[in-house]
């Protein structure tokens, strides 16, 4: 049994009177553990496809069973719990909160844990200083670099140790030094068990992954 | 990390939105606690002086009389079965079910005399209940202290042509003025006070008062129950209540009043709107922020805790900071709209609590679709890189 399952998935959107269909029919199976480059060409499906996995994008048909649930058979606000428990997000434009500090960041999805805030620190330290940059935890996002946002994160996106890790072109606004220390920390984050799944149009990134699934017109290829 | 900690970094980042939305509601509640405090200290201020002084109900003879005056004229009157009242009876007013609302019960005997050839009113009183009951008598000189002293009015002290200190005779008899009463508008004026027991006798009445004035005063006395009850105690007394000055008064504060909460509604109505398109707009600017909450787990129902609590948390303030800058207004303002001088600003816990109350009830209320909102953001959309 796969970690995840994706089973004739269709994803139609309608604007007025046109129909654009963005997924035709995909069939994924991920394991656990696997690390997964989904590529693409822009407009190929690959982001709506990152959007229905991470339980954001209702599907016009099919089925997405990740951990053997459900996603979309999850009854109102248990999706957002499902998130909660086992998805990590990585976006590419790291959207980090400007308003609280790099250990903050990390602590935003413990913030509806229930937990004493000293054990949060303590849990999203490490995260911190997993991805190196235990010494910048007071720091605002203002005043780290892009490669140092996209590491906080990377933090914030593992601190609640999820079963998948959901990237979106975390290397989109990186050059390519930043982009190989953010690779190889992917690698590295993979080689200690964690899933992986990232969308990329990069096909560099592709060399640090296990297996890359390629999207045309919304079809697996 | 708790959901308060996002709330009140979000606040601390946003000074100057939050220092606006924070003046826009606190000049609402400033509003509201300056008219309603101006409001009740002046009410207060109208019922301490009810309590101070006016006589509230008359006591007369009763007769079958029928007054001839209009507008300040007379022409005298048809006045038969006439009957008296006995000095001796008004001991009986202070047995009614309600004495402990009589602050003080005012004889008077009025009579004709003449002086220096003129035919003056004589008002014979007692001078320590009717001090007592018209504290706004200002007197050059003294208050009489002994029988053969006269108080008299401005416009009598002109036309006898006597100053305070001056002496004159009434029926052959020697009186010292011990002071003259400054203008006071009404009839006082002409009028010649001598004490009660002087002037019976001066006018062939020992015994008997013509009426007598009761200040049965508070802002809250029953004043019908207890002219009733006087009325049951001396039969042969008409007993009327004059409350209509201060009824006129009453009437004016009232009209105040619903004016007041009238523009308080409408400032409230502008400062919600305030919160509202300050709480939208910061919605709507934190999108992003929000689809990364939502993203990450965070239910509908703790975007909507965020937003009320930074809500409440600058409501809370501003009812604080209302409530400050209203009872300084109110303070500002009370000496120029209370009649009294010395007139107390009330400091009414009620008051305090209620503003607090009402603009937290207000910036929630206002923030409740703003929350609604952002709790209904579709996160793939706030996110839009998904």
């Amino acid at each position: 049994m796969s970690l995840i399952n994706i089973a004739n998935l269709t994803k139609h959107y309608t604007s007025g009177d046109e129909t654009v269909e963005a997924l035709r029919g995909v069939d994924i199976a991920i394991e656990a553990r696997e690390f997964v480059t989904v590529m693409g060409q822009s407009g190929s499906g690959k982001s709506t496809l990152l959007s229905v996995l991470g339980g954001m994008n209702h599907p016009t048909s099919g089925e997405v069973e990740m951990a053997g649930v459900r996603l979309y058979q999850l009854p109102g606000e248990k999706l957002a719990d499902f998130r909660a428990r086992n998805l990590g997000f990585v976006f590419q434009s790291f959207h980090l909160i400007p308003y609280l500090t790099a250990l903050e960041n990390v602590m935003l999805p413990l913030a509806i844990v229930k937990a004493q805030n000293g054990q949060k620190r303590v849990v999203a330290r490490q995260a911190l200083e997993r991805v190196g940059l235990g010494a910048k935890a007071g720091r605002l996002p203002n005043q780290l670099s892009g490669g140092e946002q996209e590491r906080v994160a990377i933090a914030r996106a593992i601190v609640n140790t999820p079963h998948i890790l959901l990237a979106d072109e975390p290397t989109g606004n990186l050059d390519s030094r930043t982009s190989d220390e953010v690779m190889a920390l992917f690698r590295e984050l993979n080689a200690g068990g964690q899933t992986i799944v990232m969308v990329t149009h990069n096909p560099d990134n592709g060399r640090h992954s296990d297996r890359t699934i390629t999207l045309r017109d919304g079809r697996v290829m | 990390m708790k959901l308060h900690t996002i709330a009140l970094n979000n606040l601390k980042r946003r000074k100057a939105k939050m220092a606006f939305l924070t003046i826009g509601l606190a000049v609402g509640i400033a509003t509201i606690v300056t008219l309603v405090t101006l409001t009740t200290s002046m009410s207060s201020d109208i019922g301490r002086k009810m309590d101070e002084f006016g006589a509230n109900i008359l006591v007369t003879p009763r007769s079958n009389g029928l007054a001839m005056n209009y507008g300040g004229i007379s022409l005298g009157g048809v006045t038969f079965d006439q009957r008296e009242i006995r000095e001796t009876d008004l001991a009986r007013i202070a047995t009614i079910a309600n004495h402990r609302n009589i602050s003080a019960i005012s004889p008077k005997v009025l009579g004709s005399v003449a002086i220096g050839g003129h035919d003056v009113l004589l008002v014979g009183v007692n001078f320590a209940s009717e001090l007592k009951m018209k504290q706004w008598w200002q007197i050059f000189g003294d208050a009489p202290k002994n029988d053969n002293e006269l108080l008299l009015g401005s416009d009598a002290s002109k036309v006898l042509n006597v100053a305070a200190g001056d002496s004159l005779r009434i029926g052959g008899e020697a009186f010292k003025v011990a002071g003259v009463l400054d203008q006071t508008g009404s009839q006082d004026d002409s009028l010649v006070f001598a004490p009660l027991g002087k002037a019976q006798k001066l006018l062939g009445k020992e015994g008997k008062i013509t009426l007598a004035e009761v200040a049965a005063l508070c802002s809250g006395c029953p004043i019908g129950d207890m002219v009733v009850q006087i009325a049951e105690k001396l039969p042969d007394a008409k007993v009327s209540a004059i409350q209509q000055v201060v009824e006129g008064r009453l009437k004016a504060l009232n009209q105040f009043k619903r004016f007041s909460y009238a523009m308080a509604g409408v400032v409230v109505f502008i400062g919600s709107l305030i919160v509202f398109v300050t709480m939208m707009g910061s919605v709507n600017e934190r999108t992003t922020e929000i689809g990364v909450f939502r993203a990450i787990g965070f239910r509908k129902s703790h975007i909507m805790r965020i937003i009320l609590l930074e809500a409440a948390l600058v409501s809370l303030l501003a009812g604080l900071v209302g409530y400050g800058a209203g009872m300084g207004g109110a303070k500002l303002a009370l000496p120029f709209m209370a009649e009294a001088k010395n007139a107390k600003l009330i400091w009414d816990a009620w008051i305090a609590g209620g503003s607090i109350a009402l603009a937290l009830v207000l910036g929630l209320v206002a923030s409740l679709y703003p929350a609604l909102h952002a709790s209904r953001m579709d996160p793939t959309e706030a996110l839009r890189a998904l």
